[in-house]
C-alpha cells in the first residue's frame, strides 16, 4: 500500500491569505508595546487574574485544539487503525503550528521571558511544580512534533537519504509523541488544583486532570472532523466522509464518559449544590453539557454521521464546548475574591487573533507547497 | 496484529498496576514549622492605623511611593501620601481599613477595624509548591519565603496558587518582578528585627518566634476586655507598654489556615470581615503534589507507558518501513503511482 501524499499547489496569495497578514501586522504593532512597555500596556491582566486570555486560549485551549495529532497516533499506532493513516499528516500538520505557537505566545505572556530557560536548568527546577511539567512537556513535544512532521518537508526537499534514515527511528518518536500529551494535557487541569477556592466548585476537582485529558482527546478528533470538512470546501477537495463518518463514532463515548465522571463526581463531592448558586456560572455549566450532548445525540446516530452537515456542525460542537470547558475554569469562573473582573483587552485580542491568523497562514503554505493532504482524494 | 495488541496492553497493564498497586496514592505528611521559625503577630486591636509600618516598609525595601493617590493629586504634589489602596508591585505591606456597612467610619465602632496585608509566610506555601524554577524558596530554618529574581521567569502561577492573594506583579514595567514581602530576610540577617515591626509604635506588629507568637496570641484571646494588661513592643522579649485589653474575636488567624502561617493575626472582629478568603485548613500544595508525584511517581508509570507506547508504534510503522525500502528500490514506481 503506497499512500502517497502531495502538494496542493495553487495560489498562495489569496485574498483570505491577505487578510490574516494584516491581522498578523496588527498583532505585531501590540507585541513591539507589549515588549517595551511591559505587559500592562496591552493586557487587562492584573494582579487577580494574573493568567487571562493568553494562558487560557493560546496555550490551554490552543493546545487542546492541536490535539489532533495526537488523537489520530492513538488511533493509528495504538489501536492500530491503519485506515486513517491518508489522514495523519493533515492532522499533524495542525498540531505542529498549534503547539509551536502556544510556545510562542508563552515568550509574550511570561514576564521574564529572557530567563525561560531556567526551566531546562537543573539547580532552579522544582519537581513538585505542575507548571515545570507542563513547561518541559510541552517544549519537548514541540520537538517531537516537528520531527514526527520532518518527513514531510524532507519529501518536499527530495532529501531522500535523511527521509529513510528517519523513516527507521520514527516510531520512537511516535511513541514519545503519545505520552507526551497524555502527560501534559491532564497536567494543565492539574494546575488549577492548587487555586483551591478560586475555581469556582463546579470546576474545582481532584480529577480535573483526568477531565482535562479525555476532552482533549475528544477536541483532537473533533478538529481533525471539523478541519477535514473545512479544508475540503475551501481547498476544493473531495469530501473524506466515510473516514471521518468512523472518526466521529468514536466522540459520542468519550463524551458520555466525560460527563458521567464529571456529573458523577460533582455529586459523590457534594459540589453539584453550586449549580442552584447566583450568578452566570451555572448557565455556562449548563452551556458546556448542551454542547456535549448535542454532539453525543447527533453522532451516536449512524445514519446522521454520514452528513457533511451535521458533521460539520456536530463536531464544532464539541470543539468548542471543549473550549467553554477551559474558558470557565481558567477564567470566566476564576474569581480571586472581590473587586477583581477581567475582560481581554484589545490589545490582548489582537495578538491572540494573530497567533490564530498566523498559524492559518502557515497551514495553507504548507498544505499548498508540501506533501501533507493525501493524493487521490 | 491481533497478538501484538494483546501484548502491548500488557506491557500497559503492568504500568497501571505499578503505578496503582505497589504505590498506592498516599498524600505526603503535612510541613510542620521549620525549627527556628520567626514571623509576625499582628493585633489589629492595637493598631491605629499610623501605616508608619508601610513607610518603614517602603524604605527598607527601597520602594517608591504610588505618588498619584488622591492627595497628590488634589495639592499638586509628588509622594505627600501613599495613595494605593491594596499590595501591588510596589507595596509590600498595607494597612487597610474595614468599617461595617451603614456603620460611621469611627475607630470606636465596634466594627471599625484595621488590618495589616502582607504575605503570610505560609508552613506549606502553595507559591512554593507553584513555582516551576525555584523562585520562591522557603528557608529551612528560619521559614522565609523569599523571592530570587534571577530565577523567575514571571510565568505568576505563584499569583494563581497563593491563598491570600499576596504576591503581585510589576504589570507597568518592561522588565518586571514579583513583588511580597520576604519578612526582611536581609535585615534578619544582620540581627535586626523586621523594618514594619521596628516603626510600629503601639506593638500592633510583633517580631518573634512563631511558637512564642502563638502562645502570645492565646494570651490576648484569653484576655478579658477592660483590663489593663503588657502588651510587648516591636519584639517579643523586649520593651512593654501598659494598655486596655479590648474584645478579641477568638480565632488566632494563621494558627491553622492553609496548614499555618508564620505570620498570624488577632482582631476584634471575624477575619472574614476583614476581607480575608475562605481559604480552609489544608495546603493545597499538599493536594496538588500528591496528585501529580501519584500520577509520575519515579517516572516508573510512564517509563513503562513509554515502552508500550513505542512498542505499539514499532509494530505499526512496519509497513511503513518496508514501503519506503520498495519505493527506494523502484524510484520509477513513485512516480508511476502519480
Ligand atoms: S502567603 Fe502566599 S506568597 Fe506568602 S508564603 Fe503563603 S502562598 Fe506564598
Ligand atoms: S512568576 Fe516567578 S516566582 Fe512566580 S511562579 Fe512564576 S517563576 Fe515562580
Ligand atoms: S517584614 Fe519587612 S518586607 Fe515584610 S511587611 Fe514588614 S517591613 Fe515589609
Amino acid at each position: 500500500m503506497t499512500e502517497a501524499f502531495r502538494p496542493l499547489g495553487g495560489k498562495l496569495f489569496t485574498r483570505h491569505f491577505q487578510f490574516m497578514g494584516v491581522l498578523v501586522l496588527i498583532a505585531g504593532y501590540f507585541l513591539i508595546r507589549r515588549f517595551i512597555f511591559g505587559i500592562g500596556d496591552v493586557s487587562n491582566l492584573s494582579d487577580g487574574f494574573p493568567w487571562g486570555l493568553w494562558i487560557t486560549y493560546d496555550v490551554v485551549t490552543g493546545t487542546a485544539i492541536a490535539c489532533g495529532g495526537y488523537a489520530m497516533a492513538l488511533l493509528v499506532y495504538v489501536f492500530n487503525r491503519g485506515q486513517f493513516h491518508p489522514m495523519i499528516r493533515a492532522a499533524l500538520l495542525t498540531s505542529v503550528f498549534g503547539y509551536t505557537l502556544a510556545g510562542a505566545s508563552i515568550v509574550v505572556d511570561v514576564g521574564r521571558y529572557w530567563q525561560l530557560y531556567n526551566v531546562f536548568l537543573p539547580q532552579y527546577i522544582n519537581l513538585n511544580s505542575v507548571m515545570l511539567e507542563v513547561a518541559l512537556c510541552v517544549t519537548l513535544y514541540t520537538l517531537v512534533l516537528w520531527i514526527e512532521f520532518s518527513p514531510a518537508i524532507l519529501e518536499a526537499m527530495k532529501a531522500n537519504r535523511l527521509l529513510r534514515f528517519l523513516r527507521h527511528i520514527l516510531f520512537f518518536f511516535i511513541g514519545v509523541g503519545i505520552l507526551l500529551p497524555t502527560m501534559h494535557q491532564s497536567s494543565l487541569g492539574s494546575l488549577l488544583l492548587i487555586a483551591g477556592y478560586k475555581v469556582h466548585d463546579l470546576w474545582q476537582t481532584t480529577i480535573i486532570p483526568l477531565l482535562f485529558l479525555i476532552t482533549a482527546i475528544t477536541m483532537g478528533y473533533g478538529i481533525v472532523v471539523f478541519e477535514s470538512l473545512y479544508a475540503s470546501v475551501h481547498l476544493g477537495r473531495k469530501l473524506e466522509t466515510p473516514l471521518l463518518s468512523k472518526i466521529s463514532a468514536i466522540i459520542p463515548w468519550l463524551l458520555i464518559a466525560y460527563l458521567v465522571l464529571r456529573i458523577g463526581d460533582l455529586f459523590l463531592s457534594g459540589q453539584i449544590r453550586a449549580i442552584a448558586g447566583p450568578g452566570p456560572e451555572p448557565y455556562l455549566f449548563l452551556a458546556e453539557v448542551a454542547l456535549f450532548v448535542f454532539a453525543i445525540v447527533t453522532l451516536m446516530d449512524q445514519y446522521h454521521r454520514t452528513r457533511p452537515t451535521i458533521l460539520f456542525w456536530s463536531s464544532l460542537a464539541v470543539v468548542l464546548g471543549g473550549a467553554l470547558y477551559r474558558f470557565n475554569a481558567f477564567m470566566i469562573a476564576f474569581d480571586p475574591g472581590p473587586g477583581w473582573h477581567y475582560f481581554p483587552a484589545v490589545g490582548e485580542m489582537s495578538i491572540t487573533l494573530g497567533i490564530v491568523a498566523f498559524e492559518i497562514m502557515a497551514y495553507l503554505f504548507f498544505v499548498k507547497k508540501t506533501p501533507i493532504l493525501a493524493a487521490g482524494h | 496484529m491481533k497478538i501484538d495488541r494483546r501484548q502491548f496492553f500488557k506491557v500497559m497493564a503492568a504500568g497501571g498496576a505499578v503505578a496503582v498497586g505497589a504505590s498506592p496514592v498516599q498524600a505526603r505528611p503535612c510541613k510542620t514549622l521549620p525549627p527556628d521559625a520567626i514571623g509576625i503577630l499582628y493585633d489589629a486591636n492595637l493598631c491605629i492605623g499610623c501605616k508608619a509600618c508601610e513607610v518603614a516598609c517602603k524604605v527598607a525595601n527601597d520602594m517608591p511611593m504610588s505618588g498619584d493617590g488622591a492627595i497628590d493629586q488634589a495639592y499638586g504634589v509628588q509622594d505627600a501620601w501613599d495613595g494605593d489602596d491594596d499590595l501591588n508591585g510596589r507595596t509590600m505591606n498595607k494597612i487597610k481599613a474595614y468599617v461595617a456597612e451603614g456603620s460611621r467610619t469611627d475607630l470606636d465602632d465596634p466594627d471599625a477595624c484595621f488590618i495589616k496585608r502582607s504575605c503570610m509566610h505560609c508552613i506549606d506555601p502553595d507559591c512554593v509548591s507553584a513555582c516551576p524554577v525555584s523562585a520562591l524558596t522557603k528557608d529551612p530554618f528560619t521559614g522565609i519565603v523569599s523571592y530570587n529574581p534571577d530565577a523567575c521567569i514571571g510565568c505568576r502561577y505563584c499569583q494563581l496558587a497563593c491563598p491570600f492573594n499576596i504576591p503581585k506583579f510589576q504589570y507597568d514595567k518592561t522588565f518586571p518582578q514579583i513583588v511580597k514581602c520576604q519578612l526582611c530576610a536581609p535585615r534578619i540577617a544582620e540581627g535586626e528585627i523586621p523594618a514594619c515591626c521596628d516603626a510600629c509604635p503601639t506593638g500592633a506588629s510583633l517580631f518573634g518566634r512563631v511558637e512564642d507568637l502563638r502562645a502570645e496570641g492565646h494570651r490576648r484571646l484569653a484576655m478579658q476586655p477592660g483590663e489593663r494588661v503588657e502588651f510587648p513592643l516591636n519584639q517579643l522579649g523586649g520593651k512593654t507598654r501598659a494598655a486596655e485589653a479590648q474584645k478579641y474575636h477568638p480565632h488566632l488567624y494563621g494558627e491553622t489556615e492553609s496548614g499555618g502561617t508564620q505570620y498570624l493575626m488577632v482582631a476584634g472582629v471575624p477575619f472574614e470581615q476583614l476581607g480575608m478568603p475562605p481559604v480552609g485548613d489544608e495546603s493545597r500544595a499538599r493536594l496538588s503534589e500528591t496528585l501529580q508525584h501519584s500520577l509520575y511517581k519515579g517516572m516508573v508509570a510512564p517509563g513503562l507507558l513509554l515502552g508500550g507506547l513505542v512498542y505499539a508504534a514499532y509494530q505499526h510503522t512496519k509497513e511503513d518501513r518496508e514501503d519506503q525500502e520498495d519505493r527506494q528500490n523502484r524510484p520509477e514506481q513513485e512516480h508511476g503511482d502519480d
